[in-house]
């Protein structure tokens, strides 16, 4: 069926040509030209917006906004952005990550938006054409969402501070098993004063690890350190069945890969 | 539904059509325009059969729609011949025994001229890593890996 692209200049006269029925944003086209490939017929026109403020990458004073539009490429070669570059690089193979872009990975189902989990451990807040709201609450409610994304915005956290891990069968690159992302910082007696960790592939969308979080704190990176917070990583989580992996295999598979994340 | 023009340039020559809405690049390419180097494999993104250069960067033929490509330089494999004589990545193909079926070869090749063209002298990590959204159920990888840092080593020995 033949699909009608509406292409505006800004995000205003974009989004309120995303309120008819049957439409949908078309950023990259990894998730909707793919749907529309798969003969996904409730999809029946597509917006654009080529505004250029959704391709921007903005670095001030330790703090990032990277526009919606920002492709998985242009984050991990973009040289104030280092510190993240491991996970946009998780992302596909060359020619996705050069069409991806972060707003789409917010939208991505599991086993994808890798780069998702990243920015939710980051603790990121993600800007609609409808105002602004923490990672958390945008993924909870994204389903209804019909704000366009236009950026998202994060403290640039120390190299030594975000960890970043993507398990996939086939190497170098495959489709997620599970991934895994921390923003963690040690007190000076090396202890784990903060820390966020966020999973991938571990529910139908990235989600925290809480139980592993307040585990950790206080804790030191060693195996007896991390032994409660292992224990307690498969918390809340109902993890996805797919061809890649069963949900039994990534539950059991979750605390060992946490394991090497926090002691590698 | 109304068609729409679409002008973009194909391998140095201009092109113009109309098309339906939503027509993906690589049905542009092969019915519209008779381009048949892309090749649709899997029209998901995951097996780079489709893999076509568009101002220089690598993308994905089956999830780019036509429309969007107005204006652009897309290079795919049939013009790297060049009056009969083949690209050093084809004649390393061939060379190497890089290509059994061929399903996968025109894209494999998008994605290593891309590596070349930024990166004449690549590492086998940076050919491995380059090739990582290609899919090859043929070759097992490593003639196909040979043959990049075969026409790696031509091309620098060329510019030599």
């Amino acid at each position: 069926m033949a699909l009608a692209l509406q292409t505006f200049s800004t995000v205003g006269d974009a989004n309120a040509a995303l309120k008819a029925t049957g439409t949908r944003y078309l950023g990259g086209g990894t998730l909707v030209v793919r749907a529309a490939n798969e003969g996904d017929i409730s999809v029946s026109g597509l917006v654009r917006s080529t505004d250029p403020s959704l391709s921007a990458i903005e670095i001030d004073n330790g703090k990032a906004r990277i526009g919606a539009s920002v492709t998985m490429a242009a984050i991990a070669r973009h040289p104030e952005l280092g510190a993240i570059a491991k996970a946009a690089r998780a992302v596909g193979g060359p020619a996705i990550r050069n069409m991806a872009t972060v707003g789409g990975n917010l939208f991505a189902p599991a086993p994808y938006g890798d780069f998702a989990v990243a920015l939710l451990a980051l603790g990121a807040t993600v800007d609609t054409d409808d105002g602004e709201m923490p990672i958390e609450d945008f993924l909870a409610g994204r389903d209804g969402s019909r704000a366009i994304v236009t950026s998202v915005r994060f403290e640039l956290p120390k190299a030594e501070n975000f960890r970043f891990l993507k398990v996939s069968r086939v190497k170098p690159k495959g489709v997620s098993v599970l991934s895994i992302a921390a923003a963690l910082e040690q007190a000076g007696d090396s202890t784990v004063s903060s820390v966020r960790i966020a999973l991938g592939c571990m529910a139908d969308r990235p989600m925290r690890a809480r139980g592993a979080e307040k585990a950790l704190i206080g804790s030191t990176l060693n195996q007896d350190g991390i032994a409660a917070a292992l224990a307690a990583a498969g918390e809340g989580t109902s993890p996805i069945t797919d061809p890649i992996a069963s949900a039994w295999y990534r539950a059991e598979v979750l605390p060992v890969h946490l394991g090497r994340l926090l002691l590698g | 539904m109304a068609k729409v023009p679409v002008q973009f340039t194909l391998n140095g020559s201009e092109k113009a059509e109309f098309v339906e809405g939503g027509t993906t690049l690589l049905h542009a390419l092969r019915d519209k325009i008779g381009d048949t180097s892309p090749k649709g494999g899997c029209h998901q993104g995951t097996c780079g059969a489709c893999s076509v250069i568009i101002d220089g960067e690598l993308r994905l033929s089956c999830l780019t729609l036509a429309e969007t490509c107005g204006g652009a330089d897309i290079r795919t494999t049939s013009g790297l011949a060049e009056a009969g004589v083949l690209h050093p990545l084809q004649r390393a193909f061939l060379d190497a025994f890089a290509t059994q079926c061929g399903f996968c070869t025109p894209g494999m090749i998008m994605a290593a001229k891309v590596l070349l063209d930024h990166t004449p002298n690549p590492s086998r990590e940076d050919v491995v890593e380059a090739l990582s959204g290609n899919i090859c159920r043929c070759t097992g990888y490593e003639p196909i890996i040979q043959a990049v840092l075969t026409a790696a080593r031509a091309n620098s020995q060329n510019a030599a």
